[in-house]
């Protein structure tokens, strides 16, 4: 089993209801969340694009997170999640620090918090919150050691991308371009 | 072409629009956790090199601080953790791959070593000591008898508790700043000058003091070369440390960290403890000063700018 999110970057129109089902579903306190999402405008004028990403944790296959944690509250799951023990975190903040996409926050109750993939959802079967909720269904997720599932199916049809993979975490939230 | 990018939906505190999880607490944690491994690894050295008599202040005098540094150390580390009450959990698992635990065990193997060398050395603080204590006693009697071994194991744990001041933070690959080896030997060596500087300000002797002044210049060598290191080898990488060496180069941490760190901390100093050994007569507490504010806003600003620095936007 592992774990992956796939997004498509052409169908995703930045309403930011999966930022509001996630916070609702997680109960992410008023003023923080766990996925957000990103306006990339690039180019000059005329020639210019713009991207639009739901961004989260990505549940990195070598997160430095997990390694540098001292407790071992950051800690991985079957399926590749990576979790937080709230029971075993001290809020050092050394995985705020070591993640290259900010995708962590210190939680107003002192632990630190991020992204889990819903996985109390997927124990019952379901998906993630803000892939349910999607109103352009851009969002999808899955098993990738099973190569018939849709996302495997999407990366080996379209092209895409992980962010920042020069940082060598092996992100797997997938985007496709 | 230029390019541009817009963060719309996230503002979590300490981390928008720009990180800054890490306040003043782990700077000053830093500061003194290398000086008091720079303490600590002078005293051991002279230990072990048999001259106790003649550096009186760096192997006893200047120890008495180190508890005090180390304690005051660990408070700013407790008072950055967010979930404090459960920060004996840090004492629960040792892991190899996180700084942060085995710089935690380093501390708190080397505090109470610190402690019990300063115990063995109680009478030069009270030396008409009237009660008697017999732990004390005790505490002086085990450490004189093993003195040398513990300097041993002293020596080695001030080493790596300097190098860990700096693999702290190259050890985050997420922030390019900070993510270069070179990093662990840079704050060492910063460290024990702030140590050696410390020492030279204490000292009463002139043999002990032109000794320490002398050891400073080597080490402010050393670093100044470390920083040339450092920023060729940022110059030399990705695009993303090129630009987090920026910050120092034109960026908006060119001023404190050329003028304060590198001018005011190692360059006036240096040149003041030339003059000094040339026969000018100059007040040591200058110098030495200059140099522990140096190597502290030294600490502030790399945990500053390397929080800024970053792979995505
Ligand atoms: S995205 Fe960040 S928090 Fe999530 S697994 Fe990767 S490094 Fe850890
Ligand atoms: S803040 Fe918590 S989860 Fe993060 S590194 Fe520290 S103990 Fe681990």
């Amino acid at each position: 089993m592992r774990y992956a999110m796939v997004i498509d970057t052409k169908k995703c129109v930045g309403c930011s209801d999966c930022v509001v089902a996630c916070q609702n579903e997680n109960r992410v306190p008023i003023g923080y969340c766990r996925d957000w999402v990103i306006e990339h405008a690039k180019g000059a004028f005329p020639n210019v694009s713009i991207e639009l990403r739901s961004e989260r944790c990505n549940h990195c296959e070598n997160s430095p997170c997990v390694r540098c944690c001292p407790t071992g509250a950051s800690h991985y799951e079957e399926g590749g999640l990576v979790m937080v023990d709230r029971g075993a975190c001290i809020g050092c903040g050394a995985c705020v620090q070591s993640c290259p996409y900010n995708a962590r926050f210190s939680h107003p109750e002192g632990y630190v918090d991020k992204c889990s993939f819903c996985n109390h959802r997927l124990k019952e079967g379901k998906s993630p919150s803000c892939v349910s909720v999607c109103p352009t269904n851009c969002m999808y997720f899955g098993d990738l050691n099973d190569s018939e599932s849709q996302v495997s199916q999407l990366l080996k049809n379209r092209d895409w991308k992980v962010l920042a993979p020069e940082v060598g975490t092996k992100p797997q939230v997938y985007y496709l371009i | 072409m230029n390019e541009e990018i817009l963060i719309s939906g996230r503002m979590n505190p300490h981390i928008d629009p720009t990180l800054g999880i890490w306040g003043w607490e782990i700077p000053l944690y830093l500061f003194l956790g290398g000086l008091a491994a720079g303490i600590l690894f002078f005293a051991s050295l002279y230990t072990l090199l048999g001259r106790e008599k003649e550096l009186p202040t760096a192997v006893r005098k200047a120890t008495f601080l180190v508890p005090i540094i180390l304690i005051v150390g660990l408070g700013a580390l407790f008072l950055d953790l967010k979930n404090k009450l459960y920060f004996w959990q840090l004492y629960t698992t040792i892991r190899i791959e996180s700084p942060m635990s085995w710089g935690a065990w380093i501390l708190m193997l080397i505090t109470p070593l610190s402690m019990a060398w300063c115990l063995s050395y109680w009478r030069d603080l009270a030396p008409g000591w009237k009660y008697k204590l017999e732990w004390l006693e005790y505490i002086e009697k085990l450490v004189n008898k093993y003195r040398k071994p513990m300097a041993w194991i002293l020596i080695v744990s001030s080493v790596i508790l300097g190098i860990y001041t700096g693999i702290l933070l190259s050890a985050f690959n997420a922030r390019p700043l900070w993510n270069t080896s070179i990093l662990g030997p840079l704050f060492l060596v910063s460290g024990l000058s702030t140590g050696a500087a410390t020492i030279m300000w204490l000292s009463k002797e002139q043999l002990e003091r032109s000794l320490f002044s002398k050891i400073d210049l080597l080490l402010i060598g050393i670093e100044v070369f470390f920083i040339i290191h450092l920023f060729m080898g940022f110059m030399a990488s990705n695009a993303a440390q090129i630009e987090a060496a920026g910050l120092f180069l034109g960026g908006a941490y060119t001023l404190p960290f050329w003028i304060g760190v590198v001018v005011l901390g190692l360059i006036v100093p240096a040149i003041l403890e030339i003059m000094e050994l040339r026969g000018r007569k100059i007040p040591v507490a200058i110098p030495a000063l200059l140099i522990l504010f140096g190597g502290l806003i030294f600490r502030f600003i790399m945990v500053d700018a390397g929080q800024i620095s970053s792979y995505l936007y």
